[in-house]
């Protein structure tokens, strides 16, 4: 393997890594608004000095530099220095998408934008300088992230006040060496004070490494403090007791030189001196009056809050997409579940094997057994591999605590969001396509789903909505909920509004059901008021589509006053069907079982026929189409006669029709395969699969089937007219 | 001709091809209704059995269904069919020559059925002659050319252009 495949493979740890770090930084701080738990505080702390530290070694100053604002600010919180604002908070949640975008265009290879950190940065330092806080803290945040972190330790801020003495000179080193180098002559050096912690060599940082990555940008003089150091016996090897002071002469600039204290620079005590012409090092925190920190960096505050950092999450969806790997993160078990199998698989091998060298009569039992076992072993395999594509359903739910988070700000209700069954898996391409159909129904259960505190009171329900995401396995699919107690579907306001739209007539009797499916036809919304939250119309008809296309359907649940619930029926996986097989004539094909309400047996008086030629049949109190498959696929039947037959009961796209078979067959998984890699798409077929005599059977598209008779039978009725 | 007279013919082939100079290229030919067909050689991936077809609804007479190629689902198109011949009934001689061609949207394997698999030539290109303008039965715009082969007439075909126009159900694609 060579370097840079090395690299880039460690490179991309760093972003999967940054990205867990981003995800535990935000639910860490959605928790944090409720109760100030240190140990959270910690853990949101950690994350983003691993993402710093990790972007300084990567070369990404940008991110690094607004990272270590971000730092400096929870640093403080950890300390206890300020307290939990809900403003700080909200800040901070800002500043990770900002930094989520930053690594995501890192990882895209294109240039950081820098229009988020930078719109963001005034409102950091604005957070900052609230409760005042010592300068150095809000003027590295000032830093306009361009750079590397012109890092103050901040632990340093409250250890030792020398050292935060020192720190905001340093920490802002152009303005102070413009004001010193007129009297003291040009930049020659740095004299470095470094008092690492104690547990330096615990985070496996290597002095010597450090030393020898400052001796490349210059000659280093390296003089060691060992006054600290305990006797032998006494000394705990694993413990630095050593400090050490550097000086470095080279004219390099301070982000440099802090560079590469990067990965030590939030556990130890740094101090950087820059050293001027004549050599002497000048106590330069005397130069710079600490009063222009907090003015330049208010400045800036202003100024920059003019744009509000309002893409950011526009945008970041777009970069993910193209940055989606094709890779797979599995869990051990899963493999190791794996190996035992094959490992049954090759003991099972060579039983069988042994028959084909001496058969004996009596051995016929046993080959029988092996031939079970083999059958058990092939069955089980199949299971493992599928669960290897197996994600809980949690990553996609992750996210809505967030969006609900923010949307209930926005609009000015309360919710509480209850998130069950997050442990459920499904397929990964599922998954993937999924997340943006569910995001849309979150948004519309919040905007028109649930009401405001007022109009809640005043309907008798407490101020606070509930808003459930529910997701569990039934049968070979996975059924997903989004359930809020909201207003619930207004029945005479979308069949209004339908009318008015010309979708429905006028004098049309709708059932519930019917009228429900309304809100999924393109542009249909009833909202009073467009926000940019939703009541565009656009959107509903895309879930649905969205759900189609992976094979699944959607049903809603409406009581008036009581809310409404929408459940998303959908296939455990893309790559295998839960089939229904069907034969007609001499042919079978195969149905998704999802798509199969249920199979009956028609009587004459059921049946029934409008204009001589739509046939219907009325199954309880609808009256479905049936679609003779005969007919539609020009197939000989065994009988015409619609009593003969069976009538499978299929529902898509909120329609439903009945189609007559001659026999059903086996229930069974079947692999899904396409028809238009070596052939092309058929109309009314979803692929094709193969029986276990190696023939072909041809899988039925629901969906398209349906359209395809309805469209036939517009035809028809046009010739007729 | 006995398996051979088939060797040392192509021996001979073979040995005399180089010093007849120019380009040369390897032909299968088959029988379809008595006439020899042939198709490069490098566009055939493998000639097997006539097996039991799945019917596709929709498709035109001369896609006879689609069969399982170790786990891939491949059109079989009826050569006869598509040439207007007479239809024949299928047996034990009958075999599918799987070809793959480069489609648009990448590689298609497709099986066509021919009456019987002939003979590998090899054909120098100067042999190679442009086809007439009115070809009877088949459509002149699947014929690259004839060759003269010892008096006997090789119809070589486009196969690429056969088979996609004959999947996609439509003969504007391949013009």
């Amino acid at each position: 393997m060579s370097i840079d495949m090395e690299m880039e493979e460690i490179l991309n740890l760093f972003f999967e890594e940054s990205f867990e770090g981003l995800n535990a930084m935000e639910s860490g701080l959605l928790t944090l608004e409720d109760a100030t738990d240190k140990e959270c505080i910690n853990t949101i702390f950690r994350a983003a000095h691993s993402i710093k530290g990790g972007a300084g070694t990567f070369g990404f100053m940008e991110i690094s530099g607004f990272t270590h604002s971000v730092e400096t600010l929870l640093d403080e919180m950890r300390n206890g220095a300020r307290g939990v604002t809900p403003d700080a908070v909200q800040v901070l949640l800002q500043s990770v998408d900002v930094i989520r975008e930053m690594i995501q265009s890192a990882q895209a290879k294109q240039p950081i934008v820098m229009t988020g950190a930078n719109a963001l940065s005034g409102e950091l330092a604005r957070v900052l300088a609230q409760k005042g806080t010592p300068a150095p803290a809000s003027a590295s945040a000032g830093a306009p992230g361009g750079h590397a972190p012109s890092a103050p330790a901040p632990t340093a801020v409250v250890a030792a006040p020398p050292v935060a003495a020192a720190a905001p000179a340093i920490s802002t080193p152009q303005p102070a060496k413009r004001e010193s180098s007129p009297t003291n002559g040009v930049l020659e050096g740095w004299r470095i004070d470094f008092v690492p912690d104690p547990s330096l060599f615990k985070t496996c940082n290597d002095p010597m490494r450090i030393f020898d990555e400052l001796a490349n940008l210059g000659p280093l003089e390296v003089s060691a403090q060992v006054d600290k150091v305990p006797s032998l016996g006494d000394l705990d090897p694993t413990q630095c007791f050593m400090s050490w002071t550097l000086t470095l002469r080279a004219a390099a600039e301070h982000a440099r030189v802090a560079e590469v204290f990067d990965w030590v620079d939030a556990s130890s005590k740094i101090t950087y001196e820059p050293i001027y012409g004549s050599g002497a090092a000048i106590v330069a925190a005397a130069v710079k009056p600490a009063a222009d920190v907090p003015q330049a960096t208010a400045q800036r505050g202003t100024v920059q809050r003019v744009a509000p950092p309002a893409e950011a999450p526009a945008s970041a969806p777009a970069a993910k997409a193209s940055g989606e790997s094709g890779s797979l993160r599995v869990a051990t078990e899963k493999v190791d579940a794996l190996i035992n199998l094959v490992g049954e698989l090759v003991i099972t091998q060579s039983m069988l094997g042994r028959f084909a060298e001496k058969y004996e009569p009596e051995d016929v039992e046993s080959l029988r057994r092996s031939l079970a076992q083999l059958t058990r072993n092939t069955r089980e395999l199949q299971e493992s591999v599928m669960q290897i594509r197996m994600l809980p359903i949690g990553f996609s739910f992750n996210r809505f605590p967030r969006l609900v988070h923010d949307l209930s700000r926005k609009l000015g209700k309360k919710v509480e969001l209850k998130l069950t069954g997050e442990n459920t898996e499904l397929d990964k391409t599922v998954l993937e396509k999924i997340g943006d159909p569910l995001v849309h129904l979150v948004r519309n259960a919040l905007d028109h789903g649930l009401e405001a505190p007022a109009q809640r009171l005043a309907a008798g329900k407490s101020d606070t909505g509930t808003l459930e995401l529910n997701a569990f396995h039934e049968g070979g699919s996975i059924i997903i909920e989004v359930k809020d107690d909201g207003a619930g579907l207004n029945k005479e306001r979308i069949l209004a509004k339908a009318r008015e739209r010309g979708l429905v007539d006028q004098d049309a009797n709708l059932s519930d059901d019917a009228i429900y499916n309304l809100i999924f036809v393109a542009g249909f919304s009833t909202a009073e008021t467009i926000s940019d939250v939703s009541g565009r119309g656009v959107g509903m008809d895309v879930v649905r589509r969205n759900i189609n296309d992976l094979g699944g359907h959607v049903q809603i649940f409406s009581t008036a006053g009581k809310g409404s619930t929408i459940r998303i029926r959908l296939p455990l996986t893309l790559a295998i069907l839960e089939g229904q097989v069907l034969r007609v004539g001499k042919e079978i094909y195969v149905a998704s079982l999802v798509s199969i309400i249920e199979t009956v047996q028609s009587t004459r008086e059921n049946l029934s026929c409008v204009a001589g030629r739509t046939e219907l049949f009325r199954h309880r109190t609808d009256y479905l189409p049936i679609i003779r498959l005969h007919d539609l696929f020009g197939i000989e039947p065994d009988s015409r006669d619609i009593a003969d037959g069976l009538l499978v009961v299929l529902e898509a796209e909120g329609r439903r029709v009945a189609m007559l078979v001659d026999e059903l067959l086996a229930q069974q998984q079947v692999v899904i395969k396409s028809l238009e890699t070596n052939f092309k798409q058929v109309p009314g077929l979803a692929g094709a699969t193969i029986h276990g005599d190696g023939t072909v059977a041809l899988i039925l598209d629901v969906p398209g089937l349906i359209r395809t008779f309805l469209e036939r039978q517009s035809m028809q009725m046009g010739r007729a007219a | 001709m006995s398996a051979q007279d088939l060797i040392a013919k192509a021996t001979e082939v073979v040995k005399a091809a180089p010093t007849r100079g120019g380009e040369t290229h390897q032909y299968l030919s088959f029988f379809l209704g008595g006439e020899e067909y042939a198709t490069d050689i490098l566009t055939v991936q493998e000639i097997k059995g006539w097996d039991t077809v799945t019917r596709v609804p929709y498709s035109p007479d001369y896609i006879l269904g689609v069969i399982n190629l170790r786990g891939s689902i491949v059109p079989v198109v009826d050569l006869r069919v598509r040439f207007a011949l007479e239809k024949a009934v299928f047996d034990s001689a009958t075999v599918v020559i799987v070809v793959h061609v480069a489609g648009t949207r990448g590689e298609r394997i497709v099986g066509i059925v021919v009456d019987a698999v002939s003979d590998v030539y090899t054909v120098p290109s100067e042999n190679i002659q442009p086809p007439p303008d009115v070809m009877g039965s088949v459509d002149h715009m699947f014929v690259v050319g004839l060759a003269n082969l010892d008096n006997k007439l090789l119809i070589i075909l486009d196969i690429e252009r056969l088979v996609i126009s004959s999947v996609l159900g439509d003969d504007k694609a391949a013009a």
